[in-house]
């Protein structure tokens, strides 16, 4: 026993960031649940409430869980499982079903996906009913065990529950919630959402079945709970076979949360949302750059990385058109400003380019109409510029009406960092009057 | 430059291999690697690439994938114009042909995912999956969930698969309206010049030397490097104009490295190129058989002499252009002999400051055609059904377009749709000069 730990104290420097990378990115990667939730406390209580009664006590109950993308709503929902299912009674009890809104597209596909996971296949096998209640009805029946008071509970989750709302006439969700507030087989229905609205999209005959129980998950962290759940998420448990390394890891990931720099990235970020998955995503982007030769995260990692998590794809992209196309811009932006956002065509945008030549130019000289379209046709391409809505029927392409998807500030920006710029065309798009 | 790729996961041999296949895309392909980890472990659930055509998207990932030996399975979202081909071409490199002839005859998302599932959990992922999907741009065409349900596809099927999405079209334009679940994204920037000239340089002819195609590739940059930055079609243009470099060479009057004489032979020869191939008006075959004809024609190939037809054709197509591009109120300026006293400064209203030929052509009347063809014709010509008829060819033949709607028999109106050159060219056939007649031009 002690040789053992003697000998895995001391792994070699790239087996501990092997197993960091593996830890970590099974957590930022693959949502493995944690092991307390914060800030959501409450709700957690309210749900599992309300499952234990389902599961245990047999009450029919539906419930809806709110809150924006990222905002933690499936973790919320499985820990909640995680933590009924410790239960023996309910272990051994509970069905359930799950259902997501991108993938059951119609409530055929969702009724046979019912029967498959309560593996009632067989037991249907070629019955044809008469209407979708007939059959939900049929399977839940299945389930009831000898006596008829008590069947087995089972539990519907909807993920994307607005899209559910979509399918015809909701006979779907207008079976469940009958099911679940009338005395029939015991069902729980959890729908999970990120629309606020979302009970204006129920109809009224399904609005007035449901039990109006909304759970929501308005993130209401503050920044030293933020920056806690950062050093929490990066450091290593106690039980990673290295010690030594584990300390050291831990204490420069403490480190590197007290340092100035860092707390501004994370401030910024934090500012701009709070969700689970954007913060992921930065902490991604450092752990990536954690290898043997740099084996421990520093600041100026962070630093690249919240770089790349909000660099500005557009300016990017301009950052690789050629010149001609870039002083095209550039003259669209120049009609922007002189006709107040009106749209223009290529017309007008090559007489603008063509104006700026004869001023002043000596860098570029004119191209041909077509070598011009060329470019024009690009960007449009690039979704840069965009057709104007009923414009594109019956006129030439020259004339067709266009508008520009780009910022102002954009394009002064992308016109800083791109390489070896003539002065002219940068002066030109400078000057306030084209 | 090797330095830069290194991975714990890989050996050094296969890292030096896919390094020399990528040059000018070290740091991308280091910064994937890094992101993508070593093959056991999880990866971000899904990656978004973007950045300009040719720009090395799709053979970095390809050389990555290949050269590792990860499993992946590629998709040109092109290809698959029904999903059935994208979910039968993803689980046949996955699961091999079995799985894929598992799938019902028009699948929905959700039997690919029960048939993945299923198939996943006889043989779970050793190592984490990979699927690529090239121009995903086109994505959004498909039905409005493939494009979510592929972002989460790790969660949805619960297996260790990465989804990378490739496209020249940036995030924030493919994000549904309730949003979804946001994928990391990576730019893929564009190549420099100097990258460009290497990678050019690359394929030489094995005829000449090294620093003498490199001088070439050079030149043709300085032509072409500020219109078009794709390294494709740079690399089609290279190819197809290299000949004609080596000409003088082959006849003896310059030496390799006498580059001032041979960038005086190829600068014209490239400026055309730029006029004809570039815009693909002439098929590669077409510009070499071109080349050895050197005969110089090229302008004459621009659609013009297409459409021969007779003199009263012409001026019908004039009156069309002259009524689309005059305002109405100066027709008595231009086509009655008294038209009594305007003064020039009044008759030009300086507030109509933009002209006609920036916005384009302006909807006319079936009579006001009539009457400035009428004037505009030389000989007496009498009102008969064939003029109408030539109306409707033209229609047809799309160098008029019908703006009113089709049943409206009364007063149709029409659009001129063909260019100034074009209408430049037909009035000087027959001996018109049609800019004295443009308000524009005045």
């Amino acid at each position: 026993m002690s040789k053992r730990k003697v000998k895995n104290d001391h792994m070699p420097v790239g087996e501990c960031i092997t197993q960091v990378q593996k830890i970590l990115r099974e957590r930022l990667c693959h949502q493995q649940l944690p092991q307390k939730l914060v800030g959501v406390e409450a709700q957690h209580k309210h749900l599992l409430e309300l499952l234990k009664r389902t599961a245990i006590h047999g009450e029919s109950n539906s419930v809806l869980i709110v809150g924006p993308r990222g905002a933690g709503k499936t973790m919320l929902l499985k820990c909640v499982l995680r933590d009924l299912l410790e239960e023996k009674e309910v272990q051994k009890n509970l069905l359930q079903v799950y259902l997501n809104g991108l993938l059951q597209t119609d409530d055929r596909i969702a009724l046979k996906e019912i029967t498959r996971q309560l593996h009632l296949e067989n037991v249907v096998g070629d019955r044809v009913f008469g209407s979708f209640a007939e059959n939900l009805a049929f399977l839940l029946d299945a389930l009831k065990k000898g006596d008829r008071s008590s069947s087995c509970p089972v539990l519907f989750i909807l993920d994307e529950f607005d899209l559910f709302a979509h399918h015809k006439n909701q006979t779907l969700l207008y079976n469940l919630f009958d099911v679940s507030q009338s005395a029939q087989a015991p069902i729980a229905v959890v729908g999970l959402t990120c629309r606020l609205d979302v009970l204006e999209l129920l109809e009224k005959r399904v609005k007035s079945r449901f039990s109006h129980r909304q759970i929501h998950l308005l993130s209401s962290l503050t920044f030293s709970q933020y920056l806690d759940q950062v050093q929490a998420q990066l450091s290593l448990a106690h039980d990673f076979p290295d010690t030594k390394f584990a300390e050291d890891w831990n204490a420069g990931i403490k480190t590197l949360c007290e340092d100035k720099s860092v707390e501004e990235v994370l401030q910024k970020h934090f500012n701009s949302s709070k969700d689970f998955r954007s913060k992921h995503m930065l902490l991604m982007l450092c752990l990536s750059r954690v290898s043997v030769a740099n084996p421990a995260i520093k600041p100026a990692d962070v630093l690249e990385a919240s770089r790349l998590c909000l660099a500005d794809a557009k300016a990017n992209m301009l950052h690789g058109l050629s010149i001609l196309e870039l002083c095209l811009i550039i003259a669209m932006k120049h009609l922007n400003d002189i006709y107040e956002g009106e749209p223009f065509n290529l017309q007008m945008v090559h007489n603008e380019f063509k104006k700026f030549l004869q001023r002043k130019s000596n860098s570029m000289y004119n191209y041909d109409q077509p070598v011009v379209m060329k470019a024009f046709e690009h960007l449009q391409q690039l979704e840069l510029i965009r057709p104007v809505d009923g414009s594109l029927a019956k006129t030439q392409r020259e004339y067709q009406l266009m508008r520009l998807m780009l910022d102002h500030s954009q394009i002064m920006e992308s016109l800083q960092k791109y390489p070896q710029c003539p002065t002219d065309v940068k002066q030109w798009a400078m000057s306030a009057f084209g | 430059m090797t330095a830069v790729l290194q991975h714990p996961g890989y050996e050094e041999e296969r890292m030096q291999r896919v390094a020399g296949q990528l040059p000018g895309r070290e740091v991308q392909a280091g910064m994937l690697l890094s992101l993508m980890g070593q093959p056991q472990h999880y990866s971000y659930p899904s990656i978004f690439i973007y950045g300009h055509r040719a720009s090395g998207k799709s053979h970095v990932m390809h050389v990555l994938l290949k050269e590792l030996e990860l499993p992946h399975a590629t998709v040109s979202c092109v290809e698959c114009v029904s999903v059935t081909l994208l979910f039968e071409q993803v689980l046949l490199s996955f699961f091999g042909c079995d799985a894929a002839s598992l799938l019902p005859c028009s699948p929905s998302l959700s039997d690919f995912v029960r048939i993945y599932r299923q198939q996943c959990s006889q043989t779970p992922a050793k190592e984490t999956r990979y699927i690529v999907m090239d121009k995903a741009e086109l994505l959004r065409d498909a039905d409005t969930n493939l494009l979510p349900a592929l972002l989460r596809l790790q969660e949805l099927v619960e297996d260790n698969v990465t989804v990378i999405l490739l496209s020249e079209i940036v995030w924030d334009n493919f994000r549904p309206n309730t949003g979804c679940f946001e994928p990391l994204l990576l730019n893929f920037p564009d190549y420099s010049k100097g990258e460009l000239q290497q990678i050019l340089s690359q394929d030489r002819h094995p005829s000449y030397s090294a620093e003498f195609y490199s001088s070439y590739i050079n030149i043709l940059l300085g032509v072409f490097y500020s219109v078009c930055r794709d390294l494709r079609e740079l690399r089609r243009l290279a190819a197809l104009n290299f000949s004609k470099f080596c000409e003088p060479l082959a006849e003896g009057k310059v030496k390799e490295t006498d580059t001032h004489k041979l960038w005086k032979n190829i600068e014209p020869h490239l400026k055309k190129a730029m006029q004809t191939v570039y815009l693909r008006e002439v098929s590669s075959l077409q510009w070499e058989q071109m080349q050895q004809m050197e005969e110089k024609e090229a302008g004459a190939l621009r659609g013009v002499d297409t459409h021969s037809a007779v003199a009263l054709d012409d001026f019908l197509r004039i009156a069309a252009y002259l009524a689309s591009y005059n305002p109405a109120r100066t027709d008595k300026r231009f086509f009655l002999k008294h038209h009594g006293k305007i003064r020039k400064t009044n008759f030009l209203k300086k507030n109509e400051k933009t002209s006609n030929h920036l916005l384009g052509p302006k909807p006319f009347p079936l009579d006001r055609l009539l009457a400035i063809f009428y004037s505009v014709v030389d000989s007496r010509v009498a009102p008969t059904a064939s003029i109408f008829s030539q109306i409707s060819s033209l229609v047809t033949l799309q160098l008029l377009t019908q703006v009113s709607h089709n049943d409206q028999l009364n007063a149709p109106k029409y659009k001129c749709a063909v260019s100034m050159d074009f209408i430049c060219a037909i009035s000087r056939t027959v001996n018109f000069d049609i800019v004295k007649y443009l308000y524009d031009f005045l």
